[in-house]
């Protein structure tokens, strides 16, 4: 379903992701980790058609993408739902608004119908598109930023820490809806997370990520069991277990 | 006993609406020392609005009551907002949940932290630009001298959260409330971030309100953790008990947790039940 050869993203000199290499099958599910600022977003950013200058080939659906242009189909194919939910949402626009918008660049008639049905989808109430962002709790607004992702009815959606901002429970039900709607309707999901539990939860494959390259991709079974091969892989396994004070306050 | 540095006594706000609902905070008590206390509970729970109301940033129409809301003895009710401007920011700091949100968007990160040293510190421009270099090292980011010229919309996700972080850290508060502070940071930034906290905590004397969705980091972090559900508190329980968590709710959320050590296929969704609602 994608496929990325040799991705490179400069910023200014600043050379963030250097040769990426990854392959998702359709149905796929492929997590992303890494530490802070090595370079995920961009990758996803390069393939949502965000960030605009990138060297490199990217190929969805078969059909080979372009840094500069995309055509409408190509770009409903897949939607991205962001990290901070606050910034994906214009703070004067309704929630209705919000979901109403993509459908009209796509030119997509039936809107009053499927605006609920996405409302109904996320478990947001149906009253919510009358609200504005700022009356929303934070994993609220998440949610409405994934019923906007998939009101287009995308082939592909790439998460950027979908839900950091939300608490376990609501977590425990978009995990669960992500999961079905795979099953469904065979999404294919790039998966960004910091918490490895989540990660290991959906992806088939995990790739671990340090100074804008693939350091490692390991299977589901191998984060699970802690059998890997990279130190910094491990590292991550270990931190994401909870808080350790350091040896200063051990002492 | 001293004077708990924070003391709130039933406090409830109401964000005014066309519809009669129930207050999105109701009720609310607790002491916070010079420790690390959490706050757990659903998104909507009422956790932001707690830490807002404490600070009093929000809209004006918004009723905010308490019995009692005492900071160092002085009462945040009824404090003049001149006074109330010079708590904010300098002895109570808020670390917000969208970091890159609550930076101004058309300042360099650079210019911004150099603000806050000349306005905590009264140093001179070019002294602050270092002071803010050496702050950006002390969260952990790599290159400053180049993250200084970024914008906020140029800075990762984790960068601006550590941002944010540095810029309280100038302003040595004694009161942190710090709302998922470290939900964007990948494990080993988040373990220094959190390093630094705890330091400040027992080296500073310094009070930590610790707004998070994070069980494991809460049980593992925190001292006491206050579990909210629909604007009220539900249990109250040390940290590190938080497995033998006794309300529903509690457990509901323990259970609803996907776990890298025994994963499995569906995770439980929490039944919420409305006699919860009604008080703890
Ligand atoms: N528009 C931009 N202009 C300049 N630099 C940028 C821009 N976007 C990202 N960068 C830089 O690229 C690097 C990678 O950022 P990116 O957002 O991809 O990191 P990340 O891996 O997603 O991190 P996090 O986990 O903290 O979200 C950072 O150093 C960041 O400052
Ligand atoms: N300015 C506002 N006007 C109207 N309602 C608001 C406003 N701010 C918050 N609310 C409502 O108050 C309730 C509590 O929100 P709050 O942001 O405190 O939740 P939270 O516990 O921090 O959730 P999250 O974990 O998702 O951040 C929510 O139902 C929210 O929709
Ligand atoms: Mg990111
Ligand atoms: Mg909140």
């Amino acid at each position: 379903m994608i496929e990325v050869k040799d991705l490179h993203v400069s910023f200014g000199a600043n050379h963030v992701v250097r040769g990426v290499d990854m392959t998702v099958a359709a149905g796929e599910c492929f997590g992303l980790v890494g530490e802070s600022g090595c370079g995920k977003s961009t990758v996803l950013g390069a393939i949502a058609g965000r960030v605009k200058r990138w060297q490199g080939s990217i190929t969805a659906a078969g059909s080979a993408l372009r840094p500069e242009r995309r055509t409408l189909a190509q770009l409903r194919l897949q939607q991205m739902v962001f990290q901070d939910p606050f910034g994906s949402l214009h703070p004067r626009h309704t929630i209705g608004r919000a979901l109403s918008e993509p459908l009209e660049i796509h030119g997509i008639g039936d809107r009053e119908a499927r605006i609920e049905q996405a409302l109904d989808r996320v478990g947001l109430p149906r009253r919510f598109r009358f609200r504005y962002p700022h009356q929303l709790s934070g994993g609220q607004r998440q949610r409405v930023a994934i019923a906007r992702a998939l009101i287009l009815e995308p082939k592909v959606l790439l998460l950027d820490e979908p839900t950091s901002a939300l608490d376990v429970s609501i977590q425990a039900e978009i995990l669960n809806l992500l999961k079905d709607l795979r099953q469904q309707q065979g999404l294919t999901y790039v998966l960004v997370s910091h918490d490895m539990a989540v990660v290991a939860h959906l992806s088939d494959r995990i790739a671990v990520m340090q100074n804008g390259t693939f350091v490692e991709v390991a299977p589901r079974a191998a984060m699970i069991s802690g059998d890997l091969s990279h130190p910094y892989t491990r590292m991550l396994r270990e931190g994401s277990l909870g808080y350790r004070p350091t040896e200063k306050e051990a002492l | 006993m001293a004077e708990p540095l924070l003391s709130v006594r039933n406090l409830t706000v109401e964000f005014p609406s066309l519809h009669r609902i129930r207050p999105a905070v109701s009720g609310v008590s607790f002491d916070l020392g010079r420790e690390k206390v959490g706050i757990i509970g659903e998104s909507g729970s009422g956790k932001s609005t707690c830490g807002r109301a404490i600070m009093r940033l929000h809209p004006g129409r918004t009723r905010i009551t308490a019995d009692r809301m005492a900071f160092m003895g002085q009462d945040l009710l009824t404090l003049p907002e001149r006074q109330m401007r010079a708590i904010r920011g300098h002895r109570i700091a808020m670390i917000l949940q969208d970091p890159k949100y609550s930076l101004n968007p058309v300042m360099t990160v650079g210019e911004q932290i150099a603000e806050t040293v000349i306005l905590h510190e009264r140093l001179p421009r070019r002294a602050a630009r270092l002071r803010a270099m050496e702050m950006l090292e002390k969260v952990h980011i790599r290159d400053p001298e180049r993250v200084m010229r970024l914008y906020p919309h140029e800075v990762s996700g984790g960068m601006g959260q550590r941002v944010m972080i540095s810029m309280m850290l100038i302003a040595k508060p004694a009161l942190i409330i710090a709302d998922e502070p470290t939900s964007a940071l990948d494990v080993s930034v988040r373990q220094q971030v959190l390093a630094i906290l705890d330091e400040l905590v027992t080296d500073s004397d310094m009070g930590l309100l610790f707004i998070s969705h994070d069980l494991n980091l809460v049980r593992s972090f925190c001292d006491r953790v206050l579990i909210m559900y629909a604007g009220r508190v539900v249990e109250e329980i040390a940290a590190a008990d938080l497995d033998r968590a006794q309300h529903p709710y509690t457990r509901g959320l323990l259970e609803a947790l996907p776990s890298l050590t025994e994963p499995k296929d569906r995770l439980a969704v929490l039944r919420r039940d409305p006699a919860w609602e009604v008080g703890a």
